[in-house]
């Protein structure tokens, strides 16, 4: 009982310590406010721009002494594109689509219309492309497009309608289709590849769960970088399948001018997507199997990345408005496809 | 109840605007309800209500016409209905058999009940699919017997009957505590057999609050869309919800289509609960006649 009353006087003075010390802390962080950025991006970039944002904060705190606080928010590119519409107050967006970009820029008047001229390279620091995920030892033998539309193969893509991935899946595969002798033979293609279709996804973390864990279908038409995803994560039960060709999928960044003008972070939003390629990022982005742009990271990870011919949206498409008029709008190619006989 | 007893007057005066109320704070409460009401629920259907008609009057209708919108209007409001009715029967069971027996775990099953409500509908989605895909434990079985489930009409028909349990149960529970016990031992007593005690006695009481279980459990699932994508393939015109319909229009930026789809949905569903709360109310009278 006699040890009570110092041992009290310790447990005091130790909480008065504790207390203390979130104030000192506190005082001594006041001096700078972090400042905020948003990045609105989409889905499968989380773990990427996970460790570009601590890469820049860092950098830039050695250069300037700001503290930033980025922030990133994910999802599906068309429904991302809508909330900054909307009023979402992002400093960047860095989306799937080139197209739900210039949805941005027609409908919130966001940035000029020309933003993919600002930036090297049509604004896409880093690429991708569409290769198949199929299940070990390839039991149905598939190497390119032509195995797809095989009877008994099942094709798990998600909904173009609803997917940045998937859109460029499409397209991937009436590119190929097209190369068999124009519209009528492309047509032809994609109607029997969507036969082989047994479930749309909404998106493509969607697609990979039905296929990956559900284990329905055959090969999954996916991002790149989520195949190498998938693998790293369910190992040896998949391989990755290079078609003899593909696309060059361009997610593109740009920056809002009127939301950095208003929330005046344009000085360290524009240095934040000039970071995207420089040489430190660009390994970053090699890293989460992103195809890069700088000559050193290329180098670096040319060996991960197979190289087939891919086609470009421009080449092949004449740009995304024409893609989504033919392709993606209210009764274009893929509602005809679906459209009962 | 003694009210009614009493015969009403023949003239039915005209009705006021009020009834005067002994109880104070009438015009606070009627102003709040109002200003609540209206911001919450009116404002948001206004906003909806007006978009779709920049596409004018004949876009609407070439928006609807679509044998897919017909189709999927078809598909969500068939199987919901469907559910709804399945729940019917169940849940008077499950409601039935919580209320009026008393055994060890029921509060647990009670607690059950309100999973479907507790869940976020993704999760439920994703663990309904897990179950009745063709590898799931239960997708399997069905499997073998060359019945489809998950990625089929059916299986979206398993993810509403899940959401809509809980409000039929939930609708009768309290009614079905407040009926006493002694009006079945009259009913006895005057020589009813268990079928008539059922059917004559219990039933028509229960009526009026199965009828809004049921109704709340039909509207509910009309609009369900967390769970039933995962569950469902989402093929065009086969398996593709009303409520996927609007995400895809939107996720197409047609703002005025996904309108005129969501507005066409609430008029045929406050449609349906009109016409089931008369039904309601009309089985209410012959319940207390």
């Amino acid at each position: 009982m006699t040890t009570a009353f110092p041992s009290r006087r310790v447990m005091l003075a130790g909480a008065g310590a504790l207390g203390a010390a979130p104030l000192l802390g506190r005082a001594a962080l006041a001096a700078p406010a972090p400042i905020t950025l948003l990045n609105v991006s989409y889905d499968p970039t989380r773990e990427l721009y996970k460790d570009i944002n601590a890469a820049f904060a860092a950098y830039w705190k050695g250069r300037t002494g700001q503290v930033l606080d980025i922030k990133q928010s994910h999802g599906g590119s068309g429904k991302q594109a809508r909330a900054v519409i909307d009023g979402l107050q992002a400093d960047v967006v860095t989306l799937a689509l080139a197209g739900d970009i210039d949805e941005i820029a027609a409908r919130a008047k966001l940035l000029p219309p020309n933003w993919q001229s600002r930036l090297p390279n049509n604004s896409t620091p880093y690429t991708s492309t569409i290769v198949f995920l199929v299940r070990k030892g390839n039991p149905k033998g598939i190497r390119d497009w032509p195995d797809l539309v095989k009877p008994g193969v099942g094709v798990i893509t998600p909904n173009p309608k609803t997917s940045g991935g998937a859109r460029w899946a499409y397209l991937a595969a009436y590119a190929y289709g097209a190369k068999l002798g124009g519209a009528g033979p492309a047509r032809d293609y994609m109607t029997k590849l969507f036969k082989n279709v047994p479930v749309l996804g909404a998106g493509a973390r969607d697609a990979t769960t039905t296929f990956a864990q559900r284990n329905l279908g055959d090969v999954l038409l996916s991002w790149e970088n989520e195949a190498f995803l998938t693998l790293e994560e369910f190992g040896p039960n998949f391989e990755i399948v290079y078609p003899g060709s593909s696309i060059l999928a361009e997610p593109p960044v740009a920056l809002l001018d009127r939301n950095v003008d208003r929330r005046k972070t344009r000085v360290i939003a524009t240095g934040y997507l000039n970071f995207l390629y420089s040489p430190l990022a660009q390994d970053l982005v090699g890293k989460h199997h992103y195809r890069p742009r700088e000559k050193a990271a290329v180098a670096k990870y040319a060996a991960a990345f197979k190289q087939i011919p891919l086609v470009t949206i421009d080449q092949a498409f004449g740009g995304w408005k024409k893609a989504t008029a033919a392709h993606f709008a209210d009764g274009a190619l893929f509602d005809q496809i679906y459209r009962p006989a | 109840m003694t009210a009614a007893a009493i015969p009403a007057a023949p003239v039915r005066a005209r009705r006021p605007w009020v009834v005067h109320s002994i109880l104070p704070g009438f015009g606070l409460s009627l102003g709040i309800t109002l200003a609540y009401l209206g911001a919450i629920v009116v404002l948001p259907l206004i906003a909806l209500a007006l978009r779709p008609w920049e596409l004018g009057l004949s876009g609407v209708w070439h928006e609807l016409a679509s044998p897919r919108v017909a189709k999927a209007f078809r598909l969500s409001f068939g199987l919901s209905a469907l559910a709804a009715l399945v729940n019917a029967p169940l849940g008077l069971l499950i409601a039935w058999t919580l209320t009026r027996y008393r055994f060890v775990g029921r509060r647990v099953l009670d607690a059950l009940v309100d999973l479907p409500f507790a869940l976020p509908t993704a999760v439920a989605g994703i663990a309904l699919t897990a179950i009745y895909a063709p590898t799931g434990p239960l997708g399997r079985v069905a499997a073998q017997f060359g019945i489809k489930t998950a990625y089929s009409p059916l299986g979206i028909f398993i993810a509403l009957v899940f959401i809509g349990l809980p409000f039929v149960v939930r609708a009768l529970q309290p009614v079905l505590q407040d009926l006493d016990a002694e009006v079945e031992e009259a009913a006895t007593t005057l020589g009813a057999n268990a079928f008539q005690r059922a059917f004559r006695v219990i039933l028509p009481a229960l009526a009026p609050a199965l009828v809004s279980g049921v109704s709340l459990a039909f509207a509910r699932a009309v609009g369900e869309y967390g769970s039933v994508v995962f569950i469902a393939g989402n093929l065009p015109g086969k398996t593709e919800i009303a409520p996927l319909l609007i995400v895809i229009k939107l996720e197409q930026y047609d703002y005025a289509g996904a309108a005129a789809v969501g507005l066409a949905m609430v008029a045929v569903s406050f449609g349906s609960l009109v016409a089931i709360n008369a039904l309601q109310l009309r089985l209410a009278k012959r319940g207390r006649a």
